[in-house]
């Protein structure tokens, strides 16, 4: 499967550069001496009074996350987006060709067929995501004694590693002996090869991701037990109904936890990879997903330029996607400490 | 009237149950038919269908699965780069956390902003050069590159440690400054026993994701040598695309350690997710 980069890989070791290195144990008594250099600084710091011990000690500590947000972060991208515009094939020096990495894309069929698919399965697997994940951790709200086992129940799914979970679906899906069809045979429906099919494989991979919407769930039902029972009970006394209830008291208090699931769903379905991967896209590119069609690029043909370009655009979509998300979750996002809700309750509470 | 009231709970308790049990069938059978499919011939898959009980108990498919590819090292392969990880990803996060949490000095405000604006962004646009990075330094075809990064904290979770330190009552680490500790020791022998959920919570969620880390092995391994457990399952496919059963075998074994490490952690797990920070301690 990457025979490419088995070639890239001797390529190095020709040029002298040895593809295996220091042992472990060297390597993270580095990252010890690193850690212990930063506190030294900080110690030396303080002591000549050059900084106030707090901010100091802040510094020290967040520096943790600065130095690899500098080292694998920032300078990749910055790096990333020189290579954007160039053409480079790994093996050869980067050559500046200005825009054409970009200009290409446009014209490019399969870059507008794989941004096509990933659209498709960012915009009807995100929506019922979040909405099934939702009602999934209504019903594990309820008070039920045996609630804890169902909690797990929903939650296993996700933890079936990704390729088992595309393995063990790809049989489900199988025409002949699969659960899907099987199940459909009851009752006398012959269903379509699915994974086979360029219509039906799409369907087939969003149903799949609809089994792992446990992780989702777990996360709403922190936001639910932490919704005052106070609220409920008022609601109550008004004698409104389950459903007044829901859509008034509830919907409006896990709204950030809404939110929150929304983006990182979205950000998570436009990155889309696994699937991809082992169908190897699909019959007729139907599972072409973005980000294997820019590993293909980058990583199995070695136009490092032309995957970068993807890159970027991939991020400047997500980017106006996400920021659509966060401009509108003015109008349906509801924060305590906004509106006035937190004071309501401390005087509740005084009370 | 109450009786009534009380009838009609116990009817909508019944239809709960119905839902739930109607839905557990959904999420659990893929799963138990994997499970089955790992003790099966070949012939019997073929003709099995829905059902889920093997007729002949062929336990050496496990055997066989192992064997058909150096199962001992990957697993090998496949703990390093999960305990490395785990100890890397809590250390520094839950430290970096707590800086955010807890000291509050010019220019936090602002650092925190990017640190979450980190989040949004897509690892594909740090993907080729990180390789090439990891190149330059010499750590291509080693597991280097899945384990040194998370000696270096990353958003997500330091958003969560965030979150939970800050739930923590105020002046609970006074007394120390008072005696003149170091924030470092304030952090080590008070905060950290404190937040042995959260711990929890962010060492499972991170064993999730090393032990099912896919793309990373992917890219950065290359021979054998270092290859990790997902990879062979992968390999397998490739491989043995007609051997279900083998298959299967081999992916309830990779899949079991996560289920027993829910089951365990199960509490802490879900006592630790709860961080929307409304609760008042």
């Amino acid at each position: 499967m990457n025979g490419l980069i088995e070639t890239l890989y001797r390529f190095y070791e020709n040029m002298g550069m040895p593809a295996v290195l220091l042992p472990l144990l060297p390597f993270l008594t580095l990252i010890v001496i690193l850690y212990a250099v930063l506190f030294a600084v900080t110690r030396f710091l303080v002591k000549k009074k050059v900084m106030r011990t707090k901010t100091a000690s802040f510094y020290m500590f967040v520096s943790v996350w600065v130095v690899g947000f500098l080292l694998f972060t920032l300078g990749p991208m910055i790096f990333s987006l020189y290579i954007s515009f160039t053409q480079w094939e790994v093996v050869n020096p980067p050559v500046w060709i200005g825009t054409d990495n970009y200009r290409m894309l446009f014209k490019d069929s399969i870059f507008y067929k794989s941004l096509g698919v990933t659209f498709y399965y960012t915009l009807v697997s995100v929506p019922l995501q979040v909405a099934l994940s939702l009602l999934i951790a209504l019903l594990m709200n309820l008070k039920l004694r045996t609630i804890y086992l169902f909690r797990t129940i929903y939650y296993m799914p996700t933890l079936v590693q990704g390729v088992a979970q595309v393995v063990l679906f790809i049989w489900i899906f199988n025409p002949n002996v699969g659960l899907i069809n099987s199940v459909l045979r009851v009752f006398g429906i012959e269903g379509p090869g699915w994974l086979t099919s360029p219509s039906w494989a799409m369907p087939a991979i969003i149903i799949m991701s609809l089994w792992t919407v446990g992780g989702n769930m777990i996360i709403y039902l922190a936001g639910l037990t932490d919704i005052p029972q106070s609220l409920y009970e008022q609601a109550d006394i008004d004698g409104a109904t389950a459903w007044r209830k829901f859509w008034n008291v509830t919907l409006p208090q896990i709204s950030p936890i809404l939110f929150f699931n929304t983006v990182t769903s979205m950000i998570g379905a436009f990155q889309t990879f696994t699937q991809g991967f082992l169908t190897a896209g699909g019959p007729d590119n139907s599972l072409l997903f973005y980000a294997y069609y820019l590993y293909q690029n980058a990583f199995m043909w070695f136009k490092m330029g032309y995957g970068s370009a993807l890159a970027w655009v991939l991020f400047v979509i997500i980017l106006i996607f996400t920021a659509l998300v966060f401009r509108s979750s003015a109008l349906w996002v509801y924060y305590e400490n906004e509106v006035g809700g937190r004071k309501r309750r401390v005087r509740k509470q005084k009370a | 009237m109450f009786a009534s009231k009380k009838r009609s709970t116990t009817v909508k308790r019944i239809l709960a149950y119905l839902i739930l049990i109607a839905g557990s069938v959904a999420f659990l059978y893929p799963f138990i038919w994997m499970i089955a499919a790992s003790l099966r011939s070949l012939e019997e898959i073929a003709k099995s269908g829905m059902n889920v009980w093997p007729q002949n108990w062929r336990w050496d498919n496990y055997s066989k699965a192992l064997s058909s590819f150096p199962f001992g090292r990957y697993l090998v392969n496949s703990i390093i780069t999960t305990v490395l990880p785990i100890i890397g990803t809590v250390f520094s996060c839950s430290l970096v956390g707590y800086a955010f949490a807890r000291m509050k000095v010019k220019g936090s405000g602002l650092l925190f902003v990017l640190v979450l604006s980190t989040m949004l962004l897509p690892g594909e646009v740090t993907m080729i050069p990180q390789f090439i990075l990891f190149k330059k330094l010499g750590m291509l075809d080693s597991l280097y590159p899945l384990i040194v990064p998370t000696f270096f904290a990353s958003p997500f979770y330091i958003f969560l440690f965030r979150q939970f330190y800050s739930r923590l009552p105020v002046g609970l680490e006074e007394a120390a400054i008072i005696d003149g500790s170091g924030y470092f020791k304030i952090w080590r022998t008070i905060f950290l026993p404190l937040s042995k959920p959260a711990l929890m919570a962010v060492g499972v969620m991170v064993f999730m994701g090393s032990w099912n880390n896919f793309m990373g092995p992917l890219i950065y391994v290359n021979s054998d040598k270092w290859k990790t457990l997902t990879l062979g399952l992968a390999g397998f496919q490739g491989t043995y695309s007609t051997a279900t059963n083998l298959l299967m075998a081999a992916a309830v074994v990779i899949t079991l350690p996560c289920i027993v490490l829910f089951f365990t952690a199960q509490k802490a797990f879900m006592e630790g997710l709860t961080f929307s920070g409304s609760k008042e301690s």
